[in-house]
């Protein structure tokens, strides 16, 4: 990964020599990487690795044992403004009585602060979240009328309407099938280039090698962060997943795993 | 003509039959907008607890000589307070802290009960409601409390909503989670006490669930989930009243069972979602 000379503000994400965990157990420990602004980047690494738990500190949920993150040169609480976050889709409750536009709606709701409601300025930017996504049509229905991949996008426009340059997205690929996770990757570049930075947690190693700017391994401990080429070498996925994963890139895609 | 019209009028021609439609009326209407959360929330476990602990507290009270009501919204927030802090200490499973809790206080109320020497008819009152045993005051009293629930709702809508559809974002954005869930209890408690009378501690629960659960497959916002469950608490006091007016049986267990025939209802007919439209096998 190249220096930048402009310091340490300059980085989307900074996470420094975080360790943290529950009560005894230590699931992160002296977690370092960064990334930089405008990319698409992939955390990786096999169930319990702490991903959700680095997630959550990233969010400013959970306070690390020790280390630091930095989000755009800010460390520490509140985050509204700097982070959009998606949750996993298996944690919304898809039967609850809301509107596609309502569930839009509370990305607002961390910055009108309590008793306020959503104004009209609010609005618009919902609106045009639910165009960015182009969801506009469904805008009114309740949300378990949506398919599995509109599913993923209405919490997507719910994170944009955070308006934060960083967006975290806890694996947005589970449960799709190939077509639909081709059009959320379309979706993920487009937003890049719109100047976005996106970090992702997910389990598809092939989709990060070859659609995806950076990618950090992470196993309690970070294993090698960097360019997906650099990153998944069989040394360092051996060392993940402590087994040994076939990696086979051609021009056009990549295959990882067994 | 006339046998119709007096069918419908007659009941309301006597004044505890009107005390009893008003007090069952607010009761429900408020009970199904906070049951709305609560069945969201998956949360129909504490709203049968709370009422079966706030009989110790109505035990207690009866014992000191003291008023009933308030006993038992002590023990129905004291017992709230303690779910809640032990749900977020997480060292048991919630159903089981709540279970231990609420049989514990319910038990003190019936071992303070069997020491009264002294008429305890009141003390059933509360066991199986009697709606048309409520003064003017407890009326008051009711509509007072119904109004205070109502307008924290109105005013902490957005948080309850947020907390209820996605915790870990509110979480995440800064909401003070642990205070709505605290509020949401102690309007549980609230609730609680004004639908003892009515339908008495056994069916509380009935009042909380019943309505909006029916409201939920009918709509496809909580605001209107709240309005709908509302509407139906109320047609379902009325409606249960005049059976209970003419067929002599219990009020609140007539009430009770109007709202549980508007669930089937609509839990099978309700359009798009009803078991006969889905072919019954209940699949999405």
């Amino acid at each position: 990964m190249s220096e930048r000379p402009d310091g340490p503000s300059d980085w989307a994400l900074d996470v420094r020599d975080v360790s943290a965990g529950y009560d005894d157990h230590k699931a992160l420990d002296g977690v370092t990487f960064r990334i930089e602004p405008g990319c698409l980047a992939g955390l990786v690494g096999p169930n319990g690795a702490g991903k959700s738990t680095l997630i959550k500190i990233i969010l400013g949920m959970l306070k690390p044992w020790s280390g630091e993150v930095s989000v755009f040169g800010r460390a520490g609480r509140p985050r509204a403004g700097l982070v959009g976050y998606t949750p996993q889709v298996d944690l919304v409750d898809w039967e609850f009585p809301v509107t596609v536009r309502d569930v839009v709606l509370m990305g607002r709701y961390g910055r009108l602060g309590i008793v306020r409601r959503p104004g009209a300025r609010d609005r618009e930017i919902a609106a045009s979240a639910l165009e960015r996504v182009r969801l506009t049509e469904m805008a009114g229905r309740q949300i378990g009328e949506l398919s599995g991949g509109e599913r993923r996008r209405a919490l997507i426009a719910r994170a944009l309407t955070q308006q934060g340059d960083l967006m975290l997205l806890d694996e947005p690929f589970a449960g799709l099938d190939a077509a639909a996770q081709h059009d959320l990757i379309s979706l993920f570049q487009s937003l890049v280039q719109e100047g976005k930075t996106l970090f992702i947690a997910t389990h598809d190693l092939s989709c990060v090698d070859e659609d995806f700017d950076h990618a950090v391994l992470l196993n309690k401990h970070v294993i090698a962060f960097g360019r997906p080429a650099d990153v998944f070498t069989p040394e360092s996925l051996n060392e993940a997943y402590d087994r040994h994963l076939m990696v086979v890139r051609s021009d056009q895609s990549t295959f990882i795993g067994l | 003509m006339e046998g119709i019209v007096d069918f419908f009028r007659e009941p309301w021609t006597f004044e505890f039959m009107q005390r009893g439609l008003l007090a069952a009326a607010i009761v429900s209407a408020v009970a199904a907008v906070v049951g709305s959360l609560v069945i969201l929330k998956g949360m129909a476990f504490i709203g049968d607890a709370l009422p079966h602990a706030s009989f110790g507290g109505v035990a207690v009270a009866f014992a000191m000589g003291e008023n009933l009501y308030v006993g038992g919204g002590i023990a129905a927030l004291l017992t709230a307070l303690a779910i809640g802090y032990i749900s977020r200490r997480g060292v048991i499973r919630n159903d089981t802290a709540i279970g231990i809790i609420f049989v514990g206080a319910f038990a003190l109320g019936i071992l303070i009960v069997s020491r009264q020497d002294n008429y305890t008819g009141d003390l059933f009152s509360f066991v199986f409601g009697n709606v048309l045993a409520v003064s003017w005051n407890d009326v008051w009293l009711t509509a007072v409390v119904a109004a205070v629930v109502v307008l924290i709702v109105l005013l902490f809508y957005k948080e309850l909503l947020f907390n209820a559809f996605d915790p870990t974002m509110a979480q995440a954005s800064g909401l003070p989670v642990a205070w709505i869930e605290y509020g949401l209890l102690a309007l549980l408690a609230l609730v609680t006490v004004i639908a003892l009378q009515t339908v008495g501690i056994v069916l509380v629960v009935a009042l909380l669930v019943t309505p909006a659960a029916t409201a939920q497959l009918l709509t496809r916002r909580l605001s209107t989930m709240m309005l709908v469950g509302a509407a139906i608490g109320v047609a379902s006091s009325v409606v249960g009243l005049y059976v209970a007016w003419h067929a002599d049986v219990s009020a609140s267990a007539a009430i009770v069972l109007t709202a549980t025939g508007a669930f089937i209802a609509a839990f099978l007919f309700a359009p798009g979602r009803g078991a006969v439209w889905r072919g019954g096998a209940g699949s999405a």
